[in-house]
C-alpha cells in the first residue's frame, strides 16, 4: 500500500472538482474492492476522495415510472428495500445471490459498477497482466484459467467481469446516470461496461473527470417471471462460473418479451439481443430456449480449464428461462417466506 | 455441587475469553517501543538473487532496517541447528541464508518500520534481480524420478510386502484397479502465523508465537541464535487454528527474533494471508488401488502405491499406504510410497496427515469393487473385516468399527438403499448415498504436568501443551478436577508457555492422552499427599483407613463415599499447616502393556448428496459419522471436533486445491476468496454418534483421541455418494461441478 492523501467532499460537485485535481485520485465509499487493490499494491491511487457524505443514499421513484437508485445506497439496502423486492425481484435476488452479508452492507452500487475483476493474475503482482500493467502480456491465457471468459475476450486479455447485480442491471435495461465536468449525461448499461480489446487496463466508459450519481431502472421490472441462477463452486461466497438473469414478459404460455443477461463469461455483463430475438412472439418450448442457448454461444471460445463454461453456460441458460417461465423458485421463495412468518 | 466432569459436555472454559476478545493471539500483544516487520517474498520459484536494491526503501522516513540475506547477521551453519522436533530427513530451510530461491513467495527480505503499513509500501520498492532457473512444480511430469524417502520419525514405516499380491491379483476372479489423484491443499487456519518478539534488557527474550509447541519454537531459536534456554521464553496461550502449520517453527518467528536481537527491540512480524500458501501444505498425491477378490468379497489381493511429492530440501513424506494393511484382512498385501522432489517449501502435516489421502483412495477403491461383485458396500468390509493389525501382526487393544458401521447404517437408513445409481431423483436433483471407513492412530508420549494447591482450594495445574481449538484447556481442567474432588470453577490449567513442564507439541492426535495423563498423575500424586494430611488431623475420622477406600469429591476426602466420614482438603492442610501443595510429573506410555497390541481409532461414515442433474452442482446435505474413539472426556467439545473434520472433509470433496500455476511455479489462488473452503450454506445435517469403547491399554483414562479421526473417509463416502447419484466416477479430487457435465 502506497502512502496516500485522503480527502473528504461533501457534494458531488465538490466530488468532480476534487477529482479533475489529480488523475491518480480514486474515489472511495465502501472500500471493498478497492482497499484490496491497494494492499496488494494493485491500485496505487496518489489521494482517495471520500464520497461516502454525497447525498446520493435514496431510492426514489422517477417521473417514468421506474427507480432511482442513489449510487451510495448499499447492495443490502437495495436488496432489501420493499419496492425492489417487489417491482424488480431479479435485481434483488442477484444482489443477494453475491458476496456475504457483511460486504453487501458496506458495498455501494456505484462501487459493485466499478468493481474489478478476480482473475488471479491481476492481484498478483509477480505475474504479468496486461490489465494491471498494459504491454506485460496475459498471464491467463496459457495460466489456470478455470474462471477466465469464453466471449468477447481478446488476445490481450480474459478476464471476466465479477459482479452479479450487474447482470441483472444489465437484463433490466437500467441506465446509469454520471456527472462530469461537462454536467450529467446517462449510459445505457449496455455501454458502461467494456470489452477487453487492445486495452483491458479500461473496464468503463466512465470518463476520468465522472462520477456515478445513480443507476436507474426503467418501469418494466419482470417482476412477474424472472430468474437469476448462479452456478459457482460453493453455495455462497463465490463468483459465478456462469450466471443468468432472465427476464420473461409472459402472455400466457407466449413469451411477449424475453431479456437475456450472463455474467461470469466475460468482461462484461453479456447480453445477446439475437438470441433474446428468438424466443420473442413464441410459447415458451425447451427446444426454443435450447436454440436461444446455441446461439448465445455460437461466438465462444474455450481455454485449457475452462471449455466447460461453454456447455455449462448452455444448459445454464435452459435452467434459467425455465425457472422464468414456470416460476418455479418464486413459489419456493414465497414458501420460505411464509415459512418465516410462521415462525416469527 | 458436583465434582464428577469427565464425560460430562462442559462448556469451554477458554470460552468466554475467546468471543469477550479477552484471549489475545501472538499478533495482539502490545508491548512499549514495538515496531512491525514485514516479509517481501519471492517473484520466482527457482534460481537466485542477483542483485537486491533495498535503498529506495531505506530512504523511507520510520523504515528502521531492511534484513535481506546480503546483511543477515551469521547465525548457526549446521543443519541440525535449524531442524526441529517434527522436521523430516534433509536440510531445512534457512531464512535469508543466501541468494538461493527454492520456491516461489520464499521470504528474501523483512523490512522493520514504524508501522505495518509503511513497512508493506517499502517492501514494494525494494528492487529484486532474479537470476531464473528453470523450475519443476509438476509432480505427474516427474512421477518417474519417484524415490522411496528416507523415514521419518513418529511415522510408522511402510510395512514388507506379505504373500505375492501381484500374483494374487492376476488370479483374483475379480479384479479392480484406479488412480486416485489429490491436489495441493493449504491449512488455512484463521488466524495467520504472527510472532511478537520483545527482546528484553540483558539480551533475554520473550517470543508471543503462534505455534503447536512453544518449546520446539524455544529450542529451535535457542539453537540458531546461540541462546540459552532460559534466555528465550516462548508463549502463546492462545491459537486460532492451526491443523497441523503450527508443529514446525515457521519463518516468521525466525525473522521476528533476528530483527529484535539486532535492533534491541521488540518486533512484530505477521504474515498476510496470500503469504499463509508460502509454506507447508498437504501434498499433492497420486495413488493406485488395485483390489483383488473372490466372487464372495473377500479380498485376496490389495496394492497401494502412491506418489507424493516434497521439497528439493527435505524428504516429507506421511503414512497415505500403511492403513490399507491393518485395517482389512488380506494376506496379499503390497504397499509403497515413494515421493518426488518439485520446487515447492516443505509439505507439512496437515489433518489425519496421509489417512486423510489413504483411505479417500482406498475407501473409493472398495466402493468401486463392492458394485464390481454386485455386494452392499458395508457387507464387504464386513466380510473383510479383521481383528488383528496385520502389518503389526498383533491384536487391536480395542475396535469397535463393527459397531460403527451397524450405528452409523441404522441411523442413516442404509438399509433404505438401493445400490442403482441414479436411481432416486428429485426433480432436477440425483439423489446418492455413498460410506467409507476411517481409521487413525492412538499414541501417548511423554509429557510433564505441575499441580499447585492452595489452602483455599484454588487449584492450578500447568503443562507446556497448546489449545490449537480442540478444547485442551477444558479437558485438563475437568481431569484435574475429578481426580482431586474440586469445583470446576476453582481449577485453572495453564498452557503454551515454555517454562511450564515438558509437553511434546500438540498433534498426532495425542494430547488428550498424553498431557491428560500427566494431569491425572500429577492430580495423583496431590491426592497421596492430601490423604496423609487428612489422617494426620486430630481425631481424623479417616485414621486407619487405607487410600484405596477414599474418595476426594466435593472438596473432602471421605471414606468409602461417606460424606459423614470425611476430612475437607482445607482442613487437613490448614492442621498440617501448609499454605500450599505441589507436585510435578512426568508420564509416558507403558510399553510392556501397550506393544502388545495394535492401537487405533475407528469410524464409519454415511454421506448424501444431491447433484443437479444438468448443471453438476453437489450439496452435501446428510453426513452421519459413527466414531469408536475410546473414552470421551467432553462429548460437546469431541462433537464440536468431529464437526469441524466433516465440514472439512465435505471441502476436500468437493472444494479444496491450492492451483500451482506451472509457468511461474506459483501457488496462484493464493486467498480466501479463490481458495474454497465449506461455507454455512455448504453444510447441511451433521449427525456425530460416539460408540462406546472401552480400553484401558492405551492409556490408564482410556483416551484415543479426537484430532484426526473425523475427517479420515469424509471425502470417500461422499465420493462414493456422487457416483450412486450420478453413476459417474471423479477420481480426482476436489469433485468440482464441472468434472459432472
Amino acid at each position: 500500500m502506497n502512502n496516500f492523501s485522503y480527502t473528504r467532499v461533501v457534494d458531488v460537485a465538490g466530488a468532480v472538482n476534487e477529482m479533475a485535481k489529480d488523475g491518480a485520485a480514486k474515489f472511495i465509499a465502501g472500500g471493498t474492492n478497492l482497499i484490496d487493490l491497494m494492499k496488494e499494491n494493485v491500485a496505487r491511487p496518489s489521494r482517495l476522495i471520500d464520497i461516502t457524505r454525497l447525498p446520493l443514499d435514496k431510492i426514489e421513484e422517477t417521473a417514468d415510472g421506474g427507480l432511482r437508485i442513489g449510487a451510495l445506497v448499499t447492495n443490502s439496502d437495495v436488496a432489501y428495500n420493499k419496492q425492489i423486492e417487489k417491482r424488480y425481484p431479479l435485481l434483488s435476488q442477484a444482489i443477494l445471490a453475491g458476496a456475504s452479508p457483511q460486504l453487501r452492507n458496506m458495498a455501494t452500487t456505484g462501487g459493485n459498477l466499478m468493481q474489478r475483476t478476480r482473475c488471479y493474475y491481476f492481484y498478483d503482482t509477480a505475474t504479468p497482466c496486461n490489465k494491471r500493467e498494459p504491454g506485460t502480456g496475459c498471464s491467463a491465457i496459457d495460466g489456470f484459467n478455470r474462471i477466465h471468459a469464453i466471449l468477447g475476450i481478446s488476445e490481450h486479455c480474459i478476464a471476466t467481469h465479477p459482479s452479479d447485480m450487474c447482470v441483472a442491471l444489465a437484463a433490466l435495461e437500467a441506465t446509469v446516470q454520471v456527472r462530469g465536468k461537462n454536467g450529467d449525461r446517462a449510459i445505457p448499461f449496455a455501454e458502461f461496461h467494456r470489452l477487453p480489446g487492445d486495452t483491458p487496463q479500461i473496464d468503463t466508459n466512465l470518463q476520468a473527470d465522472e462520477i456515478i450519481t445513480s443507476v436507474e431502472l426503467p418501469a418494466k421490472g419482470f417482476a412477474e417471471h424472472f430468474s437469476y441462477l448462479k452456478i459457482r463452486d460453493r453455495a455462497s461466497y463465490a463468483f459465478a462460473l456462469v450466471s443468468v438473469a432472465a427476464a420473461l414478459e409472459m402472455d400466457g404460455s407466449r413469451i411477449k418479451e424475453a431479456r437475456l443477461a450472463l455474467g461470469g463469461i466475460a468482461h462484461k455483463p453479456w447480453r445477446d439481443t439475437e438470441a433474446e430475438a428468438m424466443l420473442n412472439g413464441k410459447d415458451y418450448a425447451v427446444e426454443n430456449t435450447q436454440k436461444a442457448a446455441e446461439a448465445i454461444v455460437r461466438g465462444a471460445r474455450g481455454f485449457r480449464y475452462n471449455s466447460f463454461k461453454i456447455e455449462l453456460t448452455k444448459r445454464a441458460v435452459v435452467r434459467a428461462l425455465r425457472q422464468a417461465a414456470e416460476m418455479e423458485q418464486k413459489q419456493y421463495a414465497d414458501k420460505l417466506h411464509r415459512k418465516a412468518d410462521q415462525s416469527r | 455441587m458436583p465434582t464428577n466432569y469427565i464425560g460430562k459436555p462442559i462448556n469451554r472454559v477458554d470460552g468466554a475469553a475467546k468471543v469477550t476478545g479477552a484471549a489475545r493471539y501472538a499478533a495482539e500483544y502490545k508491548v512499549p517501543n514495538l515496531v512491525y516487520g514485514f516479509v517481501l517474498s519471492s517473484a520466482i520459484a527457482r534460481g537466485r538473487i542477483a542483485r537486491i536494491d533495498a535503498s529506495e526503501a531505506l530512504r523511507l522516513p520510520g523504515v528502521l532496517q531492511i534484513f535481506t540475506h546480503e546483511n543477515a547477521p551469521r547465525l548457526a551453519q549446521s543443519d541440525e541447528s535449524y531442524t526441529d522436533q517434527i522436521a523430516p530427513p534433509g536440510s531445512p530451510f534457512r531464512p535469508l541464508h543466501d541468494g538461493v530461491i527454492k520456491f516461489s513467495a520464499q521470504p528474501i527480505a523483512l523490512v522493520v518500520a514504524d508501522n505495518l503499513e509503511l513497512a508493506r509500501y517499502a517492501s514494494t520498492l525494494i528492487r529484486v534481480d532474479y537470476e531464473s532457473e528453470l523450475h519443476s512444480t509438476d509432480l505427474k511430469d516427474k512421477r518417474e524420478d519417484a524415490y522411496v524417502p528416507k523415514p521419518r520419525t513418529l511415522i510408522p514405516p511402510v510395512p514388507e510386502p506379505r504373500g505375492d499380491a501381484d500374483k494374487a491379483y492376476a488370479k483374483a476372479a475379480i479384479q479392480f484397479e484406479a488412480e486416485y489423484v489429490s491436489p495441493f491443499e493449504h491449512h488455512n487456519p484463521m488466524e495467520p502465523f504472527a510472532t511478537t518478539a520483545v527482546w528484553e534488557a540483558g539480551g533475554r527474550m520473550t517470543i508471543y508465537d503462534k505455534t503447536q509447541g512453544v518449546q520446539n519454537v524455544q529450542e529451535y531459536i535457542c539453537r540458531i541464535f546461540d541462546l540459552p534456554k532460559n534466555d528465550v521464553r516462548v508463549v502463546s496461550p492462545f491459537v486460532g487454528g492451526a491443523f497441523g502449520s503450527g508443529l514446525r517453527p515457521q519463518y516468521q518467528v525466525f525473522l521476528a527474533v533476528l530483527a529484535a536481537r539486532e535492533l534491541k527491540r521488540p518486533v512484530k512480524v505477521s504474515l498476510t494471508r496470500q503469504q499463509m500458501f508460502s509454506f507447508g501444505h498437504r501434498p499433492e498425491t497420486l495413488q493406485r488401488v488395485a483390489l483383488g477378490a473372490a466372487p464372495d468379497g473377500a479380498l485376496e489381493a490389495l496394492m497401494h502405491t502412491a506418489i507424493s511429492e516434497t521439497s528439493c530440501f527435505e524428504d516429507y513424506s506421511e503414512p497415505v499406504v500403511q492403513w490399507s494393511g491393518k485395517l482389512y484382512r488380506c494376506d496379499n498385501t503390497r504397499l509403497e510410497h515413494k515421493v518426488v522432489q518439485i520446487d515447492v517449501n516443505t509439505p507439512m502435516d496437515m489433518r489425519a496427515p496421509g489417512a486423510a489421502w489413504g483411505l479417500y483412495a482406498l475407501e473409493c477403491a472398495m466402493d468401486e469393487l463392492a458394485y464390481k461383485l454386485e455386494i452392499d458396500p458395508v457387507e464387504l468390509r464386513l466380510k473383510n473385516y479383521t481383528e488383528t493389525d496385520l502389518n503389526e501382526n498383533k491384536p487391536y487393544s480395542s475396535k469397535e468399527l463393527r459397531e460403527c458401521y451397524r450405528q452409523g447404517a441404522e441411523k442413516f437408513g442404509w438399509a433404505r438403499r438401493n445400490p442403482k445409481p441414479r436411481s432416486i431423483k428429485d426433480g432436477d436433483q440425483l439423489i446418492g448415498w455413498g460410506m467409507a471407513t476411517g481409521i487413525w492412530e492412538t499414541e501417548q508420549l511423554m509429557a510433564g504436568a505441575k499441580a499447585v494447591l492452595t489452602a483455599e482450594g484454588k487449584l492450578d495445574v500447568s503443562s507446556a501443551t497448546s489449545d490449537i481449538g480442540t478444547g485442551t484447556y477444558t479437558i485438563m481442567t475437568q481431569i484435574a478436577a475429578e481426580t482431586l474432588g474440586l469445583p470446576l470453577e476453582n481449577v485453572t490449567f495453564g498452557l503454551g508457555d515454555s517454562t511450564m513442564p515438558q509437553s511434546p507439541v500438540e498433534g498426532g492426535s495425542f494430547t488428550a492422552a498424553t498431557v491428560g495423563s500427566a494431569v491425572k498423575a500429577v492430580c495423583d500424586q496431590l491426592r497421596e499427599k492430601l490423604f496423609k494430611l487428612a489422617q494426620n488431623v486430630a481425631n481424623s475420622p479417616l485414621a486407619g483407613a487405607s487410600f484405596e477406600t477414599v474418595t476426594f469429591s466435593d472438596g473432602r476426602i471421605q471414606f468409602n463415599g461417606d460424606a459423614a466420614r470425611s476430612v475437607s482438603i482445607a482442613d487437613a492442610m490448614r492442621h498440617g499447616g501448609i499454605g500450599r501443595i505441589e507436585g510435578e510429573v512426568t508420564t509416558g506410555p507403558d510399553p510392556k502393556k501397550q506393544s502388545q497390541y495394535s492401537r487405533k481409532s475407528h469410524s464409519a461414515i454415511f454421506a448424501e448428496v444431491k447433484v443437479d442433474q444438468d448443471l453438476g452442482s453437489i450439496r452435501v446435505t446428510r453426513v452421519v459419522s459413527a466414531i469408536a474413539a475410546g473414552r470421551i472426556l467432553n462429548p460437546k467439545t469431541a462433537r464440536s471436533q468431529v464437526m469441524g473434520a466433516i465440514v472439512w472433509g465435505i471441502g476436500m470433496a468437493l472444494e479444496e486445491e491450492t492451483v500451482m500455476d506451472q509457468t511461474f511455479g506459483r501457488f496462484i489462488n493464493h486467498n480466501l476468496g479463490e481458495y474454497h473452503v465449506p461455507v454455512n450454506a455448504d453444510v447441511h445435517e451433521i449427525d456425530v454418534i460416539f460408540v462406546e469403547e472401552n480400553d484401558l491399554i492405551v492409556n490408564p483414562l482410556g483416551i484415543k483421541g479426537l484430532g484426526e479421526i473425523g475427517i479420515v473417509g469424509v471425502a470417500a463416502a461422499i465420493a462414493n455418494a456422487v457416483y450412486h447419484a450420478t453413476g459417474k466416477r471423479v477420481r480426482d479430487l476436489p469433485i468440482t461441478l464441472d468434472k459432472l457435465l
